[in-house]
């Protein structure tokens, strides 16, 4: 195999990584969101619910997960679902996973406000409705900006745990064309790819980080 | 308000107490600690719950507690238009941090209000230039001091145009040198005739200041009148909280 062919096979595996991170932070972002209401809920029944659900979403692997969700429809409703299934679940699995963690870092976040911001809302007759979303969450989004950049560098490494499902990413391709060439070059590419990834999703986070800086 | 009586928990806050603002009326709340001040005006305001006793504004009764106990609240659209009624400036500010000088005493016109952007603005930086802070408009809460800040929240809570205004220890969190400033613009609004509630511990200002002054020890008014009457009333407890607060 020719380098070049190795490095087009490795960076479509990359461009497969990638859709899985952005589709995953597009549905786990909102879910979290409210999951972590429902963590608030004053509902007892709803906040045992979701803290049931976010126990085991991160006290179980993800790979587990991913093969839960992969292979349940089979075993538990004895459905056979089509070949576009593989993706569809794996991004279920990663977004139903992520938004737990997200939905703790909203959670602490959230309940860091001081009281006062929501009194002075109240009396200069903001909705609760508009004191969150226009003086609670912003600032919100800054107090937690950091550990959500933590999760978000997670996810660029969790991509590769696709290939339990066995899915093309690049991590699968990298191992197969390890395994044909008998190198450990692959690994090394997808290694340094990787990296480069991770380092522009970084750099990303770094620039909305510093646009929120105009206040403490 | 009429017999408000307030517990938390086991510990009665408030045990009975009445209080009456007219129009254009500036009282001040005095007293030590612990006495039930603070947790008057957040009765007032709502932030808290009377156990029993009713609230009125403008003549309509708003809240109360029923005997058995129930409490009626408004809620809503009910409650945003009583809070249109009255302000709260805070003993710390409570600004939003995110959001300009400008933008903090902006945003509850437009917002809440409704009122046109252009008009808003406008209004917004009369307020600031009577403050003397028209210059700090595009500044940030955290680029203030406190005496500025709380200027800020007077601004803010004044553009909304409440029949009353309620201060809860203005000045407690300002040294010195910056409690003047805001009492000097406290001072003013007197002279536009606003209904004031100040609970305070400026003895002085509360004596120059105000057309009613009540004192209040444990949870009950102990002494209520004029500032010349309470001053100078008879009585035991005041006269040596206010000694102690004179060295």
């Amino acid at each position: 195999m020719s380098f070049q062919v190795i490095m087009t096979q490795l960076l479509s595996g990359l461009g497969r990584s990638i859709e899985i991170f952005l589709l995953t932070l597009l549905f786990s972002l909102p879910l979290g969101l409210l999951v972590a209401f429902g963590r608030m809920s004053r509902n007892r029944v709803v906040r045992g619910l979701v803290w049931v659900y976010i126990s085991i979403m991160r006290g179980t692997p993800l790979m587990l997960q991913l093969l839960a969700v992969y292979f349940g429809p089979f075993y538990i409703a004895g459905m056979k679902l089509g070949s576009m299934w593989r993706f569809t679940a794996i991004i279920i699995a990663f977004s139903v996973n992520y938004a737990a963690y997200f939905a703790e870092i909203y959670r602490s976040g959230i309940e860091s406000m001081p009281p006062g911001q929501y009194e002075a809302a109240r009396i200069l007759g903001y909705s609760k409705t508009s004191t969150f979303f226009r003086i609670i969450f912003p600032q919100v989004v800054k107090r937690i900006l950091p550990s959500v950049t933590n999760e978000v560098i997670t996810l660029v490494k969790d991509t590769s745990l696709a290939f339990s499902l066995a899915y093309a990413e690049m991590f699968t391709i990298a191992k197969q064309i390890a395994a044909k060439e008998t190198s450990f070059m692959p690994f090394l590419a997808a290694a340094l790819f990787y990296y480069i990834f991770n380092a522009i999703v970084a750099f990303g986070m770094e620039r909305i980080e510093k646009a929120m800086d105009y206040y403490t | 308000m009429n017999h408000i009586r307030k517990a938390f928990g086991d510990l009665e806050v408030i045990r009975d107490i009445s209080l009456k603002v007219d129009k254009g009326e500036v009282l001040s709340i005095i007293g030590p600690s612990g006495s039930g001040k603070s947790t008057m005006l957040r009765c007032a305001t709502m932030l808290e719950t009377i156990d029993s006793g009713e609230i009125c504004y403008l003549g309509e009764r708003v809240a109360w507690a029923e005997p058995g106990g129930e409490k009626v609240y408004p809620k809503g659209d009910k409650l945003r238009q009583v809070c249109s009624c009255f302000g709260l400036v805070f003993q710390n500010f409570n600004l939003f941090p995110h959001y300009s000088v400008l933008k903090n005493i902006t945003d509850p016109m437009v917002h809440n209000q409704k009122r046109p952007k252009s008009e808003a603005v406008q209004e917004a930086m009369d307020l600031l230039a009577r403050m003397g802070l028209e210059d700090k408009a595009g500044s940030y809460p955290c680029q203030l001091s406190g005496g500025q800040s709380q200027r800020v929240a007077i601004a803010r809570a004044l553009a909304l145009n409440p029949k009353i205004l309620f201060f809860d220890e203005p000045t407690s969190a300002l040294d010195p040198e910056l409690t003047g400033e805001v009492l000097k613009v406290i001072r003013s609004l007197a002279d536009l005739h606003i209904a004031m509630v100040i609970v305070t511990h400026e003895m002085n200002f509360a004596k120059g200041i105000s057309d009613h002054v009540i004192f209040m020890d444990k949870g009950v008014v102990e002494v209520e009148g004029t500032p010349e009457e309470v001053f100078e009333a008879d009585h035991e407890r005041m006269q040596s909280f206010l000694g102690r607060l004179e060295h």
